[in-house]
């Protein structure tokens, strides 16, 4: 784990794989260093956010530099708590990502519901999760021509990652269904269904 | 019975702010709230509230405000001509508060003893024009609920603060996560040019204009997480300061950031200013 610096509200520490990072933050979420505001796990890194009031990045420093990514042991990831999202695959970018991977409709769908999610980080939007497969190498590139508007509610793919978007937006993912469920819903507590470390089925439905 | 204002006029863009929401950028969502921190807090000290109420934040004047009931407000931040800065002032029923465009600096911060009192969302009242969150931008017409609740007026009817920057602004940066990105050239030519600001700038971030940067390696980062004051470097070159509705992660590298404190300052710089990045110590 490498630490780096991030201004004076901030401390950013890089791990090798995402895995890493899941297991980082479990640890650094349960119990945050004293002073920590804010903890933000992204691809291949976790950043503190902390309170310049009361803290220090270099006294931050001193308390997680001994963490070692491994320590987590996968804290909170719970395998009895699994939310599942039903997908209608109907989505315009499916006959692509069929193509990409070199099988045909059927089978995407097949792999897309076949094993466990999970919830590595939010970006993007409020409510966005990013997700990976327990299973299954996945590795889609974005369309090369984001499209203006997406339709709330549209499953997507990027790179090893699959998403939801939560609201209308812009975007770059190939999508591949819709989903009825409200992924980001502020009368909710917490409002983001897919919040970091959430385990994840897609399930096929039908319109 | 709760006292009111009328917005007669909204002006280009006023929101309510407040010290944002922190905590949920695990879930995508940014602290938002003031730009300039330091103009906000100043403007609720002045009028007696209390810590995070609710005010607003006027971008290049033009707001109109009219006093339903009597209140006691104050402007901090850029100086409008024909409205009571850095000190309270007092409105009867039916008198106007009136913004004009301001000579130099670009947010104005509108406080009113009691706070305004509008609805929160995620425990801020803070519109994030990027994360489409908070109450909407005000329109012609709104009418706003004054709160009861205040502490003591402060002892001084005045505060001493320097005005925002008319030119040139100098202010410090430090290394970022991302500074091995580039080589010690490209980080000279950063901390010595002087950038311009760009009119595309908004409260997500000051775009500067000036000689681009190159990385001196390849490669995707993978989006990571990021706050006020980090100078990004797109495709472009050229930097992206990131204000109060900056995204929560972002995928091109942070050279460096910006003195917490500077970033106020920054949020003060209107298109066509003059920025200069000194290499400074983090504090």
């Amino acid at each position: 784990m490498r630490v780096l610096p991030s201004g004076a509200a901030g401390l950013l520490l890089e791990c090798d794989t995402l895995d890493e990072v899941l297991a980082l933050y479990g640890v650094l979420e349960a119990d945050p260093p004293e002073g920590v505001v804010d903890v933000v796990p992204a691809a291949r890194t976790v950043l503190l956010v902390l309170d310049p009031a009361t803290t220090t990045p270099d006294r931050v420093r001193s308390l997680v530099e001994h963490l070692e990514p491994g320590d987590g042991q996968a804290v909170g990831l719970d395998d009895e708590q699994v939310v599942e999202v039903p997908v209608v695959y109907d989505g315009e970018d499916l006959e692509d990502v069929a193509e990409l991977l070199g099988c045909d409709r059927g089978e995407v769908v097949r792999r897309h519901t076949s094993g466990l999610w999970t919830v590595a980080f939010c970006g993007f939007a409020p409510g966005f999760g990013y997700l990976t497969a327990d299973e299954g190498d996945w590795s889609i590139p974005r369309r090369k021509s984001p499209r203006t508007k997406v339709p709330p509610g549209s499953v997507a793919l990027a790179g090893e990652f699959s998403g939801v978007y939560p609201r209308e937006s812009p975007g770059g993912w190939q999508l591949i269904g819709r989903t009825e469920l409200a992924i980001f819903d502020l009368d909710r507590d917490p409002p983001a269904l897919l919040a970091p470390e959430t385990r994840v089925r897609f399930v096929e439905d039908h319109p | 019975m709760s006292r009111h204002v009328v917005v007669e006029s909204s002006g280009p863009l006023t929101t309510l702010q407040d010290e944002g929401r922190s905590g949920r950028a695990a879930i995508g969502i940014g602290r938002s709230g003031a730009c300039d921190r330091a103009s906000y807090r100043l403007a609720n000290r002045l009028v007696g509230n209390h810590p995070g109420a609710v005010a607003l934040e006027v971008t290049y004047g033009g707001l109109v405000l009219r006093a339903e009931d009597e209140v006691t407000v104050v402007t901090t931040g850029a100086r409008c001509p024909g409205a009571p800065h850095n000190g309270p002032a007092r409105l009867r029923a039916g008198d106007l508060l009136r913004l004009a465009a301001p000579v130099t600096g670009l947010r104005t911060y509108v406080a009113v003893r009691g706070g305004f009192v509008v609805d929160h969302v995620l425990g801020s009242a803070a519109t994030d024009v990027l994360g489409g969150l908070g109450p909407e931008q005000l329109a012609d017409g709104d009418r706003l609920a004054v709160g009861q609740h205040a502490g003591e007026l402060p002892d001084t009817d005045l505060a001493a603060v320097a005005e925002p920057a008319e030119d040139l602004l100098e202010v410090r940066v430090g290394a970022g996560p991302r500074r091995d990105w580039f080589d010690d050239g490209a980080w000279r030519l950063l901390t010595t040019q002087e950038y311009v600001v760009s009119g595309d700038s908004n409260r997500v971030g000051v775009r500067l204009e000036g000689e681009p940067l190159e990385r001196s390696r390849e490669g995707e980062l993978p989006s990571e997480g990021m706050l006020r004051g980090a100078l990004q470097i797109p495709p472009s070159g050229l930097p992206v300061l990131f204000l109060a509705d900056h995204p929560v992660t972002g995928g091109y590298p942070v050279i460096g950031y910006v003195d917490d404190t500077d970033v106020d300052r920054c949020a003060q710089l209107r298109p066509g200013l003059r920025l200069r990045l000194r290499p400074g110590p983090r504090r």
